[in-house]
């Protein structure tokens, strides 16, 4: 672990991306192969899940460290980090002797066989490591403990440090890293929770599913070994059959060159006619895989979804083999798509019941074929690809597979009159695809826009603030705001609308940050209760891109992505929006 | 606060009514006592002011030639209406103090102004003593806070210079103009006997310290270097105030290091965004301050600025009497590290 602590310290460290690329290539070269995967795996992101509940660990520091709950909370609040709050407030006086080593690979297998533990074993076992470790090491191990391990590396920087080291192409790396490649088995989980069987990286696997095999062979240090071994292999893409494509997306068109608007149209674009126009959908992008028999259906945070929407399962089973399509997970009643908040209960189902599927059914609304009778058909274009994707949804005729339909237009101002219907619609605006494009791997900007519609926005006034996490531990920038109950500004109770975290300048936080320790309250642990009233308050001007009626928010509204366009420091708390404001942008 | 109690808190300051005067007041009143150079610590203004001899020429950089001040030796006393006053080392900087009040009825209260147990061979050691009721500082009165060994971290300080060397920069270290910059530059005598160039806000307080017998590395001044010099290679002390001026443009190309107790979490070296954070204190972490409550042996316990709450919390649940008093000195504001940045002169709350 101390080699993966001293990588840690040092991508914190640097600033520098080529320093960050070069630190995790050094590594992936000089760890075992086993500790190199696991070093990949957390770095890109990914984290051991459900290990030992946070409430548990807080109470164990209490046990360990004699100091009062409230007082750990307190310091938690501080250091907005609980795996660094436990490990500074464990790193006493008397150094750990003697210390304890392993590498990762083990370490991980030790997690993972405490998780199957009874809680009192997990206790014993915890303090006894807690008090050996020094304090990196501590703070790593409890980073991996509390599956939070941040450290401002994308996943694609990690692969692109994976390819350096294997001296492979980027995209083929990244393309192995799509997916279950590293495999965490363990026991006593359902079919439905861990349908892809086989790391593809490791290959040549019998397909059982893991608690079949048994969690210490899967998790043993060999496996991650190989599946590392696999990942450096030279060679192509493999063909496993889950395996997904690396998604194409699209740029907002805010960030093409000024030069191409005229009078408030895109028409430095080209002729209209050159780009294929789409609803821009707000639902689960996912790609459809059906190959081998079998049917896959991933999101874009490259997370299995098999078994959470079995319509859309169904649908696929039609497809002919080696079939994969790109596509929207939406609500749907086979006539019409539903509001979002239909598809949000949905969402983090992991099983369905009969009576949500009739509450709540979805449709998969495709956008694009990536791969047709088991080619890749990334390298042709987007007018190609959409006539053979039209022919088969046509054919495929599953009520539960749609196509998304273009928006035509013979001029901009056209299509510009289309999209200021989108809000009507339901949807975030429009998707302009150029008919000659490829499907290309990530954000590459030229090929695919969108444009979406302006956001909503509203003033309202702050009445709660909450310290946040990471760069941000200490200072309270969470802040919850409110309208006025009405019936005029100024009137009645503030009514709690939306939660923002963002928008603001370092320089402004820190401002905001010693108005509000100055202005509080009253405190509630780490949140505290700030002045606000018709006199006196602050008013941020909120920008959200919709808002639904809910039942769940004490103000009946719920705001989609609301964040902070602006400190209206211009502004008194007695003249912010009213309810009956917010209420009039409600969809009719 | 209680009726009789030795020290409460007034507008213009913490005030002994039984001996009619004030100890680091922030307005003008006729007697001061002050524990140290501060700038929350030490305002103008007053007409008298009272303050350890060791911490004199410090103070007159603050207050000018013309404030009128009796020096006090540590541990002399000085008579106010029913109350004897003394000063007693506090280590937090040189010239630092504690205020001992007896009175006349044998009560005995500290006031610990601010202050560290920790090795600092810039100033005198900080001297416990007894007493009923202790006002104490609370800057870092988290049990996350706690400090490494001085030399350990001058040692980690060192390196980092020795590392920007072997890269042909120069090595930023951002620290307090008044009491961590002459920490560092003792610190490192240890290690090298070479020049350390200095921000210009430095200069005059380094030459007090030498001038009361601290010895230090040899220091220079960026600004009586010759324009086009390079600097790779060289330490240079600045004070926070200074990152992100067009002062550091003859500097390039560096590293920056900031030397703060609040470089102990990483949230806020993050949102600095230096290079690299040292975790050096002139305040007590907690253990340091619960060891000298316990070395006091006071029953109560008020708290004047920072982490207040947990400590307060820590402290009842002991049987120890605590509270807090409301006062101005640097408290949570100092937390936010980054608008020390705007206090420069101030060097405070760390």
């Amino acid at each position: 672990m101390k080699r993966f602590a001293a990588l840690y310290a040092r991508l914190d460290d640097s600033r520098a991306t080529s320093a960050k690329v070069e630190a995790m290539r050094a590594y992936f070269a000089e760890a075992p192969a086993a500790d190199a995967a696991w070093g990949l795996y957390f770095l890109s992101g990914q984290r051991l899940k459900r290990l030992i509940a946070p409430t548990l660990l807080r109470s164990w520091i209490s046990d360990a460290t004699g100091l009062a709950p409230a007082i750990v909370e307190e310091c938690y609040a501080h250091v907005g980090d609980l795996a660094e709050t436990l490990a500074l407030l464990l790193d006493r006086a008397a150094r750990p002797q003697p210390p304890i080593e392993r590498g990762l690979a083990e370490w991980v297998a030790w997690l993972l066989a405490l998780r199957e533990q009874e809680v009192e074993a997990q206790r014993t076992a915890l303090l006894d490591v807690w008090a050996r470790l020094p304090l990196d090491e501590c703070f790593l191990f409890n980073k991996l403990l509390t599956g939070a391990l941040r450290v401002g590396v994308s996943s694609g920087l990690a692969a692109r440090a994976l390819a350096l080291h294997a001296g492979l192409d980027e995209t083929l790396i990244a393309q192995r890293l799509m997916g279950e490649w590293l495999r965490v088995a363990s026991t006593a989980r359902s079919r439905h929770e861990r349908p892809a069987m086989n790391g593809r990286a490791g290959g040549g696997e019998d397909g059982l599913p893991a608690a079949v095999k048994g969690d210490s062979l899967a998790n043993h240090p060999d496996s991650a070994a190989q599946a590392f071994a696999a990942l450096l292999a030279p060679g192509s893409a493999e063909a496993h059959p889950s395996q997904p494509y690396p998604f194409c997306l699209a740029s907002p068109i805010e960030d093409a060159p000024d030069a191409i608007w005229d009078a408030g149209l895109p028409s430095g674009l080209g002729p209209v006619a050159d780009y294929l126009a789409e609803w821009k959908w707000d639902g689960i992008r996912g790609q459809l895989i059906r190959r081998a028999g079998q049917t896959f259906l991933w999101s874009r945070g490259e997370e299995l979804l098999n078994g959470r929407f079995p319509e859309i399962e169904a649908a696929a089973a039609g497809l002919p083999d080696g079939t994969v399509l790109d596509g929207e997970i939406l609500a749907h009643d086979g006539a019409a798509v539903l509001p979002f908040a239909k598809l949000q209960t949905r969402i983090g189902r992991k099983t369905v019941g009969r009576k949500l599927l009739a509450e709540a059914p979805v449709a998969f609304v495709a956008y694009d074929l990536i791969e047709w009778l088991h080619e890749d058909w990334r390298g042709r274009s987007l007018a190609e690809r959409r006539a053979q994707l039209e022919t088969i949804v046509a054919s495929s005729a599953a009520p539960r597979l749609k196509l998304s339909e273009p928006v035509s237009a013979d001029s901009w101002e056209a299509l510009a009159a289309s999209r200021a219907e989108a809000r009507e619609r339901g949807v975030e605006g429009l998707m302009l695809k150029a008919r000659d494009s490829r499907y290309q791997t990530g954000r590459k900007r030229g090929a695919w826009w969108k444009w979406k519609l302006a956001a909503m926005s509203i003033d309202c006034v702050l009445l709660y603030a909450q310290a946040g996490h990471g760069r941000r531990a200490n200072l309270y920038t969470d802040y919850t705001l409110a309208v006025w109950e009405g019936p005029n500004p100024g009137e009645g109770l503030l009514l709690p609308v939306a939660k923002a975290y963002s928008g603001l300048t370092d320089a402004e936080l820190t401002r905001m940050d010693s108005w509000i320790k100055k202005h509080t309250r009253e405190k509630f642990g780490p949140v505290r209760s700030v002045e606000a009233s018709a006199d006196a308050g602050q008013v941020f001007e909120i920008a959200f891109e919709g808002i639904q009626a809910s039942s769940r928010h004490k103000a009946g509204v719920a705001l989609r992505f609301p964040r902070i366009a602006r400190w209206r420091t211009d502004k008194p708390a007695r003249e912010a929006n009213t309810l009956a404001d917010l209420k009039r942008l409600l969809p009719r | 606060m209680k009726p009789d109690d030795l020290v409460i808190v007034r507008p213009e300051g913490l005030y002994c009514p039984h001996g009619d005067f004030h100890i680091d007041p922030w307005r003008g009143v006729p007697r001061a006592v002050i524990t140290h150079a501060h700038a929350d610590h030490a305002r103008g203004g007053s007409q008298h002011y009272w303050a350890a001899a060791r911490g004199q020429a410090l103070l007159r950089e603050r207050l000018g030639k013309q404030a009128s001040i009796t020096p006090l030796a540590y541990g002399e006393t000085a008579r106010f209406g029913e109350v004897t006053v003394s000063l007693h080392p506090a280590g937090h900087i040189l010239g630092s103090a504690q205020v001992r009040i007896v009175h006349d009825d044998g009560r005995i209260w500290g006031v610990s102004g601010d202050f560290k147990r920790d090795r600092d061979p810039s100033c005198d050691a900080f001297e416990p003593f007894a007493c009923d009721t202790w006002i104490t500082e609370a800057t870092f009165a988290l049990p996350i806070y706690r400090w490494t060994d001085t030399r350990e971290i001058a040692a980690e300080i060192f390196a980092w210079w020795q590392a920007c060397k072997a890269d042909g920069q120069s090595a930023v270290l951002f620290c307090y103009s008044l009491g961590k910059a002459q920490r560092v530059l003792a610190e490192l005598t240890g290690f090298t006997d070479e020049t350390v160039y200095v921000h210009g806000a430095m200069p005059g307080l380094i030459k007090a310290y030498r001038a009361a017998g601290i010895r230090m590395l040899p220091t220079e001044a960026v600004g009586n270097i010759p324009k086009g010099t390079s600097f790779a290679g060289k330490l240079v002390l600045a004070p926070p105030g200074a990152s992100g001026t067009p002062w550091m443009k003859r500097l390039h190309p560096y590293s920056t290091g900031f030397a703060s107790g609040w470089m102990r979490v990483r949230g806020g070296k993050r949102r600095l965004a230096y290079d690299r954070g040292f975790v050096l204190s002139d305040h007590a972490d907690w253990d340091s301050l619960l060891a000298t409550i316990d070395d006091t042996g006071a029953r109560r316990v008020l708290v004047t600025h920072g982490h207040g709450d947990a400590l307060i919390a820590h402290l009842t649940a002991r049987g120890i009497e605590a509270s807090m008093l409301a006062t101005k000195f640097e408290g949570e504001g100092g937390a936010a590290a980054d608008d020390a940045a705007e206090r420069v002169d101030s060097a405070a709350a760390e």
